[in-house]
């Protein structure tokens, strides 16, 4: 072990090591810069949970779009004579009671998934986003009723709302009105969480300082505050387009969600509940679909979550 | 805290009164008529039409009957279902039973939730961790119906080991399957938050001091660690209580579990519009009481937090 220590010396005295100011103050100009969402993407990319997801989600888009590619059998062509037959002989998957194919229906049914989970995401991300945002940034009586009137619809569990409204509008059952009935109480939890980010970061800085020099309030807000503020609303949103999914499946179980025409899997499911002992295929394939799917959206929302959370990082 | 419990409640009302008039308004606003959809396909004579009218306050502007619906309400008075039964009554028998269920999947959930999310939280990183995670997120993903429906095929009809569906009287021993099911949906986010609550905790200042006094981990773990982390998991339970309290009916129907979700369920299939808004009606009043009852709960575990006169 070297020693500073001279044999004279009684106590020992640190050599002062003094960090040169120069390379404390210089900036590295040319480095690139970084904020949260280059941040964010150096670390998602990292992760194979994201590749994995997104390849799922990828898959399951193309499959929504293009369902002819994937089969040629026609989900409504159904023969009582097939019913509940195993696989093999031009199918994979086996016939349900009806005698349609199981793996066709599969396959056609997830453009009603996919598009009802789309359709309550953008339904409660700008509702989500307009209300939260107006309560956040204005404060006083704006959020005070605004904030009221999110407690209201927060309060009523939206799966049973979506239920009474279903019930009431059951011969208008369509992915709109299912749509409708799911997103317009599963709003408050994204303006809650929007409005809770807007009250921390509207006393930033940069917010005085546009305000400074002169930049409108309506401007400060979308163009400095929502910006700054948005992140845990991107993941919420990915969360919530899985719960859309859910949620849809289960109306459509419960019998008040999408009219028995439409294909869905959430209908298949339901109408395989009998066959459960005789044919539990009908019942297990659709599910596993289902399941994947919401995996694989719920996959995506956690990494985003991990991404973008400093706190959600620290704990993994 | 008696300034703030009366705060609360007379917060409480405005949202009562909104979400009683909103679910009262969803299905007296839509179009059709109630009274003639009651006949089916026979065409009643007006005067009988009339009467009906007059006797279930229909011919009264909806802000009126609204009131009187409320009014209703507050008189322990919550309708008719089709069958002639006030609902009260259904609810009387059918509360019990929910109750029960209720209490045995949060049992459930509490025991392996906490026990999987301590040891994930203690052994982070390790190989029972990054199993766990897998298993909740698959949980996370699965819809409670797929879950009934596995659970009912395998340990109902392959292995034999219970009951499908819910004998009459609803005895424990036919509740626990689902309430199994009911437990796997929470179960996974007990798991996480435990095991969140158990990291940030085990980091705390205090836990050190615990460990430099010479303080044996077998002391530390359930004495320091765990307690301190289990607020936030005891909230979460609670919270879950309520939305078990109301939001069975999946599993209820696919049960058979004659509690208020499968009435609920039953008064859906059946399309009896006014019983399923009274049915709602009182699940949210429950809903609403539990969480406030919830938050009062969590100043009563964590003394950090003080609720101001």
């Amino acid at each position: 072990m070297p020693s500073n220590t001279r044999p004279a010396q009684a106590h020992f005295v640190a050599p002062i090591d003094e960090t040169p100011l120069v390379a404390i103050d210089s900036v590295k100009a040319e480095g690139k810069p970084t904020n949260l969402w280059t941040d964010a993407w150096r670390d998602v990319r990292k992760r194979p949970m994201f590749w994995i997801s997104s390849a799922l989600i990828v898959l399951i888009v193309v499959v929504a779009l293009f369902p002819t590619l994937f089969t040629s059998v026609d989900p409504r062509f159904c023969q009582l004579s097939l019913s509940n037959q195993g696989p093999g002989d031009g199918s994979v998957l086996g016939y349900n009671r009806q005698g349609c194919d199981i793996y066709s229906r599969i396959i056609h049914g997830t453009s009603t998934s996919l598009s009802v989970g789309l359709i309550v995401t953008f339904l409660v991300a700008s509702l989500g986003i307009f209300f939260g945002a107006l309560a956040g940034f204005y404060g006083g009586w704006v959020d005070a009723v605004l904030s009221r009137l999110g407690d209201i619809f927060f309060s009523i569990p939206y799966i049973l709302a979506a239920v009474v409204i279903m019930s009431v509008l059951s011969q208008y059952a369509s992915v709109w009105t299912i749509s409708l009935a799911i997103g317009i109480f599963a709003w408050p939890a994204t303006a809650r969480v929007l409005r809770a980010e807007i009250l921390r970061v509207k006393n930033s800085d940069f917010v005085m300082a546009a305000t400074a020099v002169g930049v409108t309030r309506l401007r400060i807000l979308i163009r400095h505050v929502l910006p700054n503020s948005i992140a845990p609303v991107i993941v919420i949103t990915t969360i919530s387009l899985a719960s859309a999914i859910v949620a849809e499946a289960t109306l459509s179980f419960l019998g008040v969600g999408l009219p028995s025409s439409t294909m869905s899997w959430g209908n298949d499911i339901s109408q395989a509940q009998v066959d459960l002992r005789t044919n539990p295929q009908t019942l297990i394939l659709p599910s596993i679909a289902l399941s994947v799917t919401v995996l694989s959206f719920i996959m995506l929302g956690e990494v985003v979550r991990d991404a973008l959370d400093p706190k959600a990082r620290a704990q993994r | 805290m008696a300034g703030y419990i009366a705060r609360r409640l007379l917060q409480a009302i405005p949202v009562l009164l909104g979400t009683t008039f909103l679910i009262y308004f969803m299905v007296f606003a839509m179009p059709g008529d109630p009274v003639v959809a009651l006949f089916g396909d026979k065409t009643p004579p007006p005067q009988v039409l009339e009467a009906v009218r007059e006797r279930y306050n229909l011919d009264q502007p909806f802000i009126v009957q609204y009131l009187l619906f409320l009014a209703g309400i507050f008189q322990g008075d919550f309708g008719v279902s089709f069958s002639g039964q006030p609902v009260s009554e259904i609810l009387a028998e059918t509360f019990p039973v929910t109750l029960r269920l209720a209490i045995l999947a949060v049992l459930i959930e509490m025991v392996f939730g906490i026990a999987i999310g301590l040891v994930s939280g203690l052994r982070k990183g390790g190989i029972f961790d990054a199993s766990f995670l897998v298993v909740s997120l698959i949980l996370i993903s699965l819809p409670v119906f797929v879950v009934a429906f596995v659970a009912q095929y395998v340990f109902g009809i392959q292995l034999g080991w219970f009951r499908t569906t819910v004998g009459p009287g609803a005895p424990i021993q036919d509740l626990i399957l689902p309430a199994i099911v009911l437990a796997t949906i929470s179960f996974a986010q007990i798991v996480r938050l435990t095991r969140a609550s158990v990291i940030d905790t085990g980091g705390q200042d205090f836990v050190r001091t615990a460990a430099s006094k010479g303080l044996s981990r077998r002391r530390i773990v359930p004495v320091h660690i765990l307690r301190n982390s289990l607020i936030p998991v005891v909230t979460y339970l609670a919270v879950d209580f309520g939305v078990l309290m109301v939001g069975a009916t999946v599993t209820e129907g696919i049960f058979n579990v004659p509690g208020v979700g499968r009435t609920l369920y039953q008064a859906i299939i059946r399309g009896e519009g006014p019983t399923v808004v009274s049915f709602v009606t009182v699940m949210v009043l429950i809903y609403l009481v539990i969480n406030l009852l919830v938050d009062l709960l969590y100043a009563v575990l964590d003394p950090r937090i003080r609720y101001a006169k």
